[in-house]
């Protein structure tokens, strides 16, 4: 019923709530946490559910499928969800445990609550517009966690992150009004059964305008440029949230659409071409970094194209492992920004050049970055192997030959540039920026632990994972359930 | 009527465009408003020919199509807030720079600091 409901108002109350305790630190922690873990039984709810039964949908205002706006919880909508809360709970400890990240910023704990009520709209919603809402409330809570307190630097950044995201949203406005116009409904699902009348042109008009618009958001190639620059100036827990969960709810938006909205006959070039140029370009600028933060924000750029690279095969393999992929990615990406976070913190800079011999002096941090650059590199046994395993054997097995060479030269580049971290962080001679170096307290070596921890236990349920992510792509390429769950009948 | 909408939408959109395109982090501003309010009429258009008030007692027919109206208010709004977010940044800025310009790309300038040879 109204459950769906729950993971968007949850945070939007806590958030009201507090802002009225602005200045109550304690309070606002307390209150922070709860609703966190609260929101995260309830997506776990919701996948197990939806496992079980099916699609679930939760029509608001009482008004009749099709009309009210709709909730919809599908099985990508309701893995993503679990995977997102679970990061949003994980970020939170570690913010808490950062000296001056919820005191430096009374506004932290209200914007986080609203960020997250913006991830989970993105994800549940059933409509065009409703999805720009959700965008809009994630990013408007982002441009508040990047540029609040920010000087000099940050300034620009937050400058360059803000106009670019409202300019791909009025183009995403654009395109909702011209889809309104063309097919009278912005609802996904009566628009898979509209769409496909109308003409020919117009679908690819209408097709590659929600490419531009979810590609600018995912940060593909070639309108990328904006991510680097601007994500490694925020504070850790910030770039380690945004680069888990934001560009994701792009590619999520690209895989909504392009699947159930304008699905394509077979591998779609010009998507390939989008994945091979995301995945080279990110990777070639990480190599060309020497500040750990900025290197991870270039991998960030690079393992997006590898979901786009499973979106542009569209087979089921294929989609099924970008469904992967990008649980996989979620769960990484936020733990290396993370352990970034705690080699900045312990050696006082993240510039790779001034530090070195953490192997020794801090042995901790080693043991959590290994794991978590092994499988983002794609090394076996970690999830990050299997996820790519599976995006290649579905390249392979859609005879997409240079797609997969690329995927498996970047992987190469990849690994290369976790060794550059690796010997430049960890190994040498002991070297610290002792005037801003504070050693990390335990919270925030018990969260990004925890998230280690997940990153294993996505390893470990490979197989099962897998096998859910083909029911997913399976729901996705053939879209008939979710339709009649979305309108009834 | 909607060739008038269509015509008017484009022209904001060449305008915003120009704007945006401009050096000055204030013409940017008033270029993205220009560009939100084209996108708004764009969605005014989408909604068909005008008609009646869509109250009760008016036939469906007779009455114009409410939704894309409640869907051009939520965007105001969002845009309004987003831009009075962009506002207050750009003050910022010129507060700390003293300038409205838009500075060149961290990158550019190191590679300009550096006579077109990067340190690897």
């Amino acid at each position: 019923m109204n459950n769906l409901v729950l993971p968007v108002a949850l945070p939007l109350v806590a958030a009201g709530v507090s802002m009225a305790l602005l200045g109550r630190l304690r309070a606002q922690r307390v209150l922070a946490v709860a609703t966190s873990t609260a929101t995260l039984g309830i997506a776990v709810w919701v996948f197990v559910s939806v496992e079980s039964t099916g699609t679930m949908t939760t029509v608001g205002g009482g008004w009749e499928a099709g009309i009210g706006i709709a909730l919809v919880a599908d099985r990508l909508s309701a893995i993503l969800l679990l995977v997102a809360e679970t990061m949003l709970l994980g970020v939170l400890v570690f913010a808490m445990g950062q000296r001056g990240t919820d005191r430096a910023t009374r506004f932290f704990h209200p914007t986080y609550h609203v960020l997250a009520a913006g991830v989970a709209l993105s994800f549940l919603t059933g409509d065009l517009f409703t999805l720009f809402v959700g965008f809009e409330v994630m990013l408007m809570a982002s441009y508040v966690l990047l540029g609040v307190g920010a000087e000099g630097e940050r300034v620009r950044s937050t400058m360059t992150y803000v106009v670019v995201n409202l300019l791909a949203s009025v183009l995403f406005l654009t395109t909702i009004a011209l889809v309104y116009a063309a097919a009278g409904t912005v609802n996904i699902a009566e628009l898979a059964g509209r769409i496909g009348v109308l003409p020919e042109a117009l679908r690819a008009l209408l097709g590659g305008m929600t490419l531009v618009v979810f590609g600018i958001k995912a940060a593909v190639f070639p309108v990328f440029s904006w991510l680097p620059d601007s994500y490694p100036t925020a504070p850790t827990p910030v770039t380690a949230i945004f680069a888990g969960l934001l560009t994701k709810v792009g590619v999520y938006a690209i895989l909504r659409t392009q699947a159930v909205l304008f699905p394509s006959e077979g591998p779609s070039t010009l998507l390939l071409v989008v994945a091979s140029g995301t995945m080279l370009v990110g990777v070639l600028g990480a190599i060309a970094q020497s500040d750990v933060k900025r290197i991870l924000s270039f991998h960030i750029v690079s393992q997006i194209g590898y979901m786009i690279m499973g979106i542009a095969l569209f087979t089921l393999a294929g989609i099924a492992g970008a469904v992967l992929y990008i649980v996989h990615h979620i769960v990484v990406k936020t733990t290396l920004f993370l352990v970034g976070g705690l080699i900045e913190s312990e050696a006082g800079t993240g510039i790779l050049d001034r530090i070195g011999g953490l192997a020794r002096s801090a042995p901790v941090i080693g043991l959590l970055f290994a794991p978590a650059a092994l499988s983002l590199a794609g090394l076996p046994p970690f999830s990050g192997f299997l996820a790519k395993y599976a995006l290649i054997r579905a390249g392979v097995e859609a005879d997409q030959w240079i797609v997969v060479g690329v995927a498996l030269a970047v992987s190469l580049l990849t690994l290369y540039s976790m060794a550059k971290i690796w010997a430049g962080a960890f190994w040498g001679d002991e070297q610290r920026d002792a005037a801003t170096a504070r050693p990390p307290t335990r919270p925030m070596v018990l969260a990004t632990g925890g998230l280690v921890l997940v990153g294993l236990v996505v390893a470990g349920l490979a197989g099962p994972l897998y096998e859910f992510a083909e029911r997913t792509a399976a729901g996705l390429l053939d879209p008939g359930a979710y339709v009649q769950a979305v309108l009834g009948g | 009527m909607i060739v008038g909408l269509a015509v008017l939408a484009g022209l904001l959109f060449a305008v915003g465009t120009h704007l945006v395109l401009q050096r000055m982090l204030s013409r940017i501003l008033i270029g993205l408003a220009v560009l939100g309010h084209a996108a708004n009429v764009a969605l005014l258009a989408s909604s068909g020919r005008a008609g009646a008030p869509p109250l009760d007692g008016v036939g469906a027919d007779a009455a114009a199509d409410p939704l894309p109206q409640a869907l051009m208010l939520t965007a105001i709004v969002i845009t309004f807030g987003v831009l009075a977010f962009l506002a207050a940044l750009a003050y910022r800025s010129w507060a700390l720079t003293g300038s409205d310009r838009v500075e060149d790309d961290v990158e550019d300038r190191r590679i300009a600091a550096s006579g077109g040879e990067v340190e690897a």
